[in-house]
């Protein structure tokens, strides 16, 4: 048994090599003969139950190996696995060269069960929600291209290579979100599907040009200080400065060279890597994209949410946690804190189903960021894998219920639903009570590790205190508004009376009434009418009924994560796992923990035990406090919300309007970027054109006089030789008679005179 | 009867041959001039072999020429009956093509 779960480098890192090759010749299977393969969809999930499998048994051995205290940090090089890429063989010892190879450590074999497992679920459940979808197979190869992506992404053992398949991911986003794009059928998604595919592939850009700056910034940096410094060189001699093992350790040498103070450019640096976070985790302000990435399908909202994108720009905060330098940490805890706060207040007042639960993202996301600015690096991988399966849960239950509606999504047309869908119910219940953090489900383990987080920075004034009160403002009230929208959600979902039946609650008509930022909807879903089954929310009559099969499976495995037990089972798991000694090696880690609160560091301390017992408090307050208030205002008292929000007024409309986060996008970016994009256009055309076709009419006026010139003197001349010897020619010709007689009587009178001539001489 | 009497008939002929090909207004008659020429050449062949010492040399040259002679005349008078095709006529002074 022991030996079962002992890392076998032999076999293992062909085994974590073939996760992500799995989906990508799955991938290139299907997207080549996907007219041929009947049964690509099939193959595809069962190629993914294959990774599932894979990546849950090579996290047991991390978790066997890290239960014992063994490191575990694996490397592929260890069995000669890698391979150069741009690598110059002429120069073998440049640091230019990327030696590439399979990383596998505690973060990333949880992160990888994390993936491999809600990929499987996904891919599951795809085959009932998608079910006679026009564009079928793409969406199956471009979701495995996707998995791919986040499953190398994990296993990349250089930020170079990270980056690569984030930006994979970004394309594949792109696509995915767009899926609807080519589907008139959908009348509502398929214009907003274009617009909001088009905006999170910019909007994340933004952060993407940032990530790749502060990576220029760290290879420079640490080639030039490794070239300079003998400790550095002796430390590590063979120094790649892009792989993540080399980055912690060259970083806690520079560090310790400069007398235990960050330089300043690893703070630049750290801040410019977090702007790639802040895109991909759909931080405060770059989160505009998220919201809107649910014009997708809903497996790929929960794809997104859950398992790869957002989750890649936490990832990379756990990667580069060890570098971040204090001011850089103060920033995240910043921007996490914010939108922890911010996208749970919009998340109050959304009636969109998968609304609700995209700003319940954000504000998650927000929630794992200012873990770890808050140093709880542990605490903010683990909520970004508790999260994982609760919100995948979560926005694969909204689809089903989406799915039983009839392609409703507006909860005020939904209700009662308890009775109709009971699985889908009780699995959207039980991730429910994790997300809002009740006890011993497991939001309610990573919940609080966060905030012992905090305490503990709080207890300890001289770690930047002023950053812990305010994060713990945003994150308890974020904690309790969590709790509340998501039983909200509940309890207009699931509970009361069945409110479909109304006409005029249409679904495109209510959005486009809301003042939502989707483009509105181009003619009415009454006068659209088409054959195709899936646009069927209209007179299909509104019989609600369960989903199928597959679809309720992958829910149960799902919402299986968070029930209390298995949670306490992950939990215990995960602490040993996500351990800073353990997840950076004993040295980084050691360095690491020194620069943390006590009590994050040391659970048994004081600090800690005291953190420990503010923050249960603290967490069993706000999420009992939040469903209390969700069961008296949509339970009790139904009449009460509208009365409250017409109370508030303007601000109501605000956070119904996200804060106009996106007028101010629109305002200050891309209205003067169109503007500037006009001008621009104005310039091309009048000056540049111009310019061109003052080039072009020089050149002809310049050839027609090299063409007179070529006609008259130079074509004269040679025509002129030519008349001046036929005149020649002609005049000679004059003295032929043709008289042979003629010829005859000249040549012998000439002879005759000739011989006269010579006798008589 | 010396070499001088020789070689006044063969000038004569000679003479009497030009003057034929030059006047005459018959290709025919030209033709016969042309003999006479190679006739007082022949003469010439035959007197100086005579009077010198260079063995049949002389006599040799005329047999060839008056071979010579045969085939010419052969060649010729194709020549002259194409012309009188082409033309309509043996005159030489209306075959004047070449002065177009």
């Amino acid at each position: 048994m022991l030996g079962l779960l002992e890392f076998n480098p032999a076999l293992d890192y062909k085994l974590l090599l073939a996760v992500p090759l799995i989906p990508l010749v799955g991938y290139v299977l299907q997207i080549f003969l996907r007219n041929r393969l009947p049964h690509g969809d099939k193959i595809l999930t069962g190629g993914m139950f294959a990774v599932a499998c894979i990546t849950v048994y090579m996290a047991a051995k991390a978790i066997a190996a890290t239960h014992h205290g063994e490191p575990f940090l694996h490397h592929s090089s260890e069995v000669g696995m890698q391979f150069g890429w741009l690598y110059n063989s002429a120069n073998v010892s440049s640091q230019a060269n990327m030696i590439v190879g399979v990383f596998y450590d505690p973060l990333g074999a949880a992160m990888l069960a994390v993936v491999g497992v809600i990929s499987f679920c996904v891919h599951l459940y795809s085959q009932g929600y998608m079910h006679g979808d026009r564009r079928y197979a793409i969406f199956f190869a471009n979701i495995s291209l996707f998995t791919f992506a986040m499953l190398s992404l994990v296993l990349s053992d250089n930020i170079l290579f990270l980056f690569v398949f984030w930006e994979i991911m970004g394309l594949m986003s792109y696509l995915l979100i767009g899926h609807f794009s080519h589907d008139p059928s959908q009348p509502f998604f398929h214009r907003w599907a274009t617009w909001a595919s088009k905006k999170a592939f910019l909007t994340t850009r933004v952060g993407d040009v940032c990530l790749f700056v502060g990576i220029f910034i760290f290879y420079r940096n640490f080639r030039e200080f490794w070239a300079t410094s003998a400790a550095a060189q002796a430390a590590l001699p063979d120094f790649h400065p892009l792989r993540f093992t080399h980055m912690w350790e060259m970083g806690r040498i520079v560090v310790e060279e400069n007398g235990g103070v960050f330089p300043t450019w690893m703070t630049v640096a750290g801040l410019f890597a977090f702007g790639g976070t802040v895109g991909k985790s759909a931080q405060f302000p770059l989160h505009i994209w998220l919201p809107d990435a649910m014009a997708g399908p809903t497996p790929v909202s929960a794809m997104i949410h859950a398992a790869t994108m957002v989750a890649a720009g936490v990832f990379l905060l756990g990667r580069l946690f060890p570098l971040l330098s204090p001011d850089v940490l103060a920033v995240v805890t910043f921007f996490g804190s914010i939108t922890a706060l911010f996208a749970a207040v919009i998340g109050m007042t959304c009636y969109d189903i998968k609304a609700v639960l995209a700003y319940s993202t954000i504000s998650q996301l927000g929630f794992m960021v200012a873990a770890v600015g808050l140093g709880g690096v542990f605490a903010g991988m683990f909520h970004m894998i508790t999260h994982a399966f609760f919100k995948a849960c979560l926005f694969l239950s909204a689809g089903s219920v989406i799915h039983g509606c009839h392609h409703v999504q507006d909860m005020r047309v939904m209700g009662g639903l308890r009775k109709k869908m009971p699985i889908t119910f009780l699995c959207m219940l039980a991730s429910t009570c994790a997300i809002a953090g009740l006890p011993f489900f497991s939001g309610f383990y990573s919940k609080d590790a966060i905030l012992l987080a905090d305490w503990a920075n709080l207890l300890q004034g001289e770690f930047f205190g002023g950053w812990a009160v305010m994060a713990l403002i945003c994150l308890a009230v974020g904690a309790l508004f969590t709790s509340f929208y998501m039983f909200r959600l509940i309890f207009m979902t699931f509970f009361g009376e069945y409110r479909g039946d109304k006409k005029e609650h249409r679904y495109s008509a209510m959005l486009a009434a809301e003042g939502f930022e989707g483009p509105p909807p181009h003619g009415h879903d009454d006068d659209h009418h088409d054959d195709h089954g899936h646009d069927a929310h209209e007179d299909h009559g509104h019989e609600v009924h369960e989903s199928p099969l597959p679809m309720v499976v992958s829910l149960c495995v799902l919402a299986a994560v968070g029930l209390p037990g298995i949670a306490a089972l992950v939990n215990g798991w995960a602490e040993h796992l996500l351990e800073p000694a353990n997840m950076y090696g004993s040295a980084v880690g050691e360095w690491v923990l020194g620069r943390l609160p006590e009590g994050i560091a040391d659970h048994a301390s004081h600090i800690g035990h005291e953190s420990h017992n503010m923050a249960l408090l603290v967490s069993t307050i706000v999420a009992w406090g939040g469903l209390a208030g969700a069961i008296f205002l949509y339970l009790m008292r139904p009449d009460l919300p509208s009365r409250i929000a017409s109370k508030f007024g303007l601000a109501y409309v605000a956070v119904r309007r996200r804060f106009f986060v996106d007028e101010v996008v629109d305002a200050t970016v891309l209205r003067p970027t169109m503007r500037l994009a006009l001008v621009q256009r104005w310039i091309d055309e009048h000056v540049v054109d111009g310019l061109v076709l003052a080039i072009g009419r020089l050149g002809r006026a310049g050839g027609s006089i090299s063409a007179w010139v070529d006609r008259t003197i130079v074509d004269g001349a040679v025509n002129a030789v030519g008349l001046i010897s036929q005149s020649f020619g002609s005049a000679l010709r004059l003295l032929q008679t043709g008289r042979v007689q003629q010829y005859a009587a000249l040549a012998v009178g000439g002879g005759i005179l000739t011989a006269a001539w010579l006798i008589l001489s | 009867m010396g070499l001088g009497a020789y070689i006044a008939v063969s000038a004569a002929l000679f003479a009497i041959g030009i003057v034929t090909i030059i006047t005459r207004r018959n290709v025919l008659y030209i033709l016969m001039g042309i003999e006479m020429i190679l006739n007082a050449a022949n003469i010439n062949f035959v007197a100086f072999n005579r009077f010198g010492d260079n063995g049949l040399d002389g006599r040799m040259f005329a047999i060839f020429t008056i071979i010579l002679a045969a085939a010419e005349a052969a060649v010729a008078l194709a020549v002259v009956l194409n012309v009188f095709y082409l033309f309509n006529s043996v005159k030489p002074g209306e075959a004047d093509l070449l002065r177009e």
